[in-house]
């Protein structure tokens, strides 16, 4: 417990994580109120589409992760930080439990607060959250996040840079992953099986959007995408502690 | 006390701390005293458990580094003063330190006010001065009340106001029976400072011994005279034996006399009744005795103007092409 606390600590004592917050919740929000307040009766609102800029948020809280561990390379805390706590994986493991539960609660904000802007400036009876689906779609994002969280602070403490790091997070969530989608013959049976399509999948699979992917025709259920994305997060994650643990301070 | 034993660091094929064992003592002020480039804060990091050492092991109390339970209770350390992050109150860093320590948050107000930082306690540490920066080091290096305490070059960036009062404090710390370890490339420095050194250079242990001894063992004493017969005088100590200096024309009336002592020369000048106006012992340079010592031992050395000439293998190389 002491350790998460100076985790939390060490986290809020700057001012980055606040900013992080607050542009996270505003494009995320506003893009779904932006959304909403230009729907057009030809295309039905459903709770999915409430939830589309979730991936605004989603990036900003993977640059917050990432620079979670980044800064303290680039400023030498981390020694510091070993210096005063010698169990390095217990560090790291109380850092990122503090920025994932981090994520999870903006996920969760974001969310709800997209859902509630959608409900509030369309009065649409399909947003009222009735089915499985559609609680999923919503309270979901926080898993997400704090999923692609983790994801971002073991690439980060891979990298130990915070423009190496950002830029790989980035190309890999907003390009790379869709790029092997084009790939012909076998980018569709790829992309299936790379952890954010399995991410966004949960997130947004099913429903009755028009745009969402139904679930029949996914490889694997909404809800064991979650778990395989997770468990490749936790893959990352451990490579992470492994290399943190052996690597010179 | 601090035992340091065998400790090697290798990257790749060089190597930068070679078999390095030394003992710090507590009750005084130990020099760790080496060039730049000769390993002294990689010892210190590996003390730290912040790098991994090839080979051998540091105790502290006879415990590792790594196996202490609230490590900074028992060792202090300011390695660098860079650490701390920009946007942190110089109060906020301390307070997490604290905090992973199970220290009070009452003894941050304590050491900020030691290290006379109490005023700019909430200003964000990145706008911080270097003379405020180690100040801050200090701060947390004395966090936790420790036993043992290491020090890297920590007179570094400040005024003479501040040297001194680091100086002082180092003592004081040692007086009240703690072990205190400082590294330093400056042997003048050093020998303001500490009792004990310890010196290396290109990672291995050159000596280890009292700071007395060490300056002894590599500067030549001279005996410097004053006397307004100089010219008779000297052709007294020369009949002694003595090696007087050839005459100075700035300095008409000195003598500077090796190989001897303030009382041999008092005597002599009283039994043959000279005045004099100054018998001083004069110290070599301390800098260049360091230099001699560990002259084979600086690692960026500058090359011989001879090895960039081509040799004489090419040349018959080219003749046997030619027959």
């Amino acid at each position: 417990m002491t350790l998460i606390s100076v985790e939390r600590m060490k986290l809020f004592s700057t001012r980055s994580p606040w900013w992080c917050i607050v542009t996270a919740l505003g494009l995320t929000i506003g893009f779904a109120a932006m959304f909403a307040s230009q729907v057009q009766d030809t295309a039905p609102m459903s709770v999915g589409m409430t939830q589309r800029g979730a991936q605004f948020g989603l990036i900003v809280v993977m640059v917050m992760a990432a620079l979670a561990v980044t800064t303290e390379y680039r400023f030498g805390t981390i020694r510091a930080t070993f210096q005063a706590m010698p169990n390095r994986v217990a560090v790291m493991l109380a850092k990122t439990s503090v920025v994932a539960v981090l994520a999870f609660l903006i996920g969760e904000l974001a969310a709800f607060g997209s859902w509630a802007a959608g409900w509030l400036l369309t009065s649409d009876q399909a947003l009222v959250l009735d089915t499985a689906a559609e609680w999923r779609q919503v309270a979901g994002v926080g898993l997400v996040f704090a999923g692609a969280a983790v994801f971002a602070l073991s690439v980060g403490a891979l990298v130990r840079q915070t423009a190496g790091a950002v830029t790989l997070v980035m190309i890999w969530v907003l390009l790379a992953e869709s790029l092997i989608q084009l790939l012909p013959t076998i980018g569709d049976d790829i992309y299936q099986w790379l952890p954010f399509a399995a991410a966004f999948r949960f997130m947004r699979g099913g429903g009755d959007s028009m745009m969402s992917q139904p679930v029949s025709e996914m490889p694997i259920g909404p809800w064991a995408s979650l778990v395989y994305f997770l468990a490749i997060t936790l893959v990352l994650l451990v490579v992470a502690l492994v290399t943190v643990r052996k690597r010179d301070a | 006390m601090i035992e340091a034993v065998g400790l090697t660091k290798r990257y790749g094929s060089t190597v930068a701390v070679n078999d390095l064992s030394f003992t710090v003592k507590p009750g005084k002020v130990t020099g760790f005293l080496g060039p730049n480039g000769a390993g002294k804060s990689t010892t210190m990091r590996m003390m730290l458990g912040l790098d991994r050492p090839t080979a051998g092991e540091v105790l502290f109390d006879g415990k590792r580094y790594t196996d202490l339970r609230n490590p900074l209770r028992t060792v202090g350390a300011l390695v660098d003063a860079k650490w701390v992050h920009p946007n942190r109150s110089a109060y906020a860093h301390l307070k997490w330190m604290a905090r992973s320590n199970g220290i009070p948050t009452k003894r941050v107000d304590e050491v900020l006010d030691t290290v006379g930082l109490t005023e700019v306690a909430r200003r964000k540490a990145g706008g911080f001065s270097l003379g405020m920066s180690q100040r801050l080091g200090i701060a947390t290096a004395l966090l936790g009340d420790p036993d043992i305490l290491m020090f890297d070059e920590p007179v570094n960036g400040l005024d003479p106001e501040g040297i001194n009062w680091i100086r002082r404090f180092m003592q004081r710390l040692a007086a009240e029976g703690r072990t205190v370890l400082v590294s330093s490339h400056l042997l003048s420095e050093m020998a303001q400072t500490a009792e004990e050194l310890v010196v290396v250079g290109r990672g291995r242990l050159i000596t280890q011994c009292t700071t007395e001894e060490f300056v002894d063992s590599t500067s030549s004493s001279s005996v410097k005279v004053r006397a307004p017969q100089a010219e008779r005088l000297r052709e007294v100590l020369t009949a002694q034996g003595m090696a007087v200096a050839p005459p100075d024309s700035r300095e008409p009336d000195s003598l500077l006399v090796s190989d001897s002592t303030t009382e041999r020369i008092g005597e002599l000048a009283a039994g043959h009744g000279f005045v004099l106006h100054e018998l001083s012992a004069q110290r070599g340079s301390l800098e260049d005795a360091f230099m001699r010592i560990t002259g084979q031992d600086v690692e960026y050395r500058t090359g011989s103007p001879e090895s960039a000439l081509p040799g004489d293998a090419g040349d018959g190389a080219l003749a046997a092409a030619d027959k």
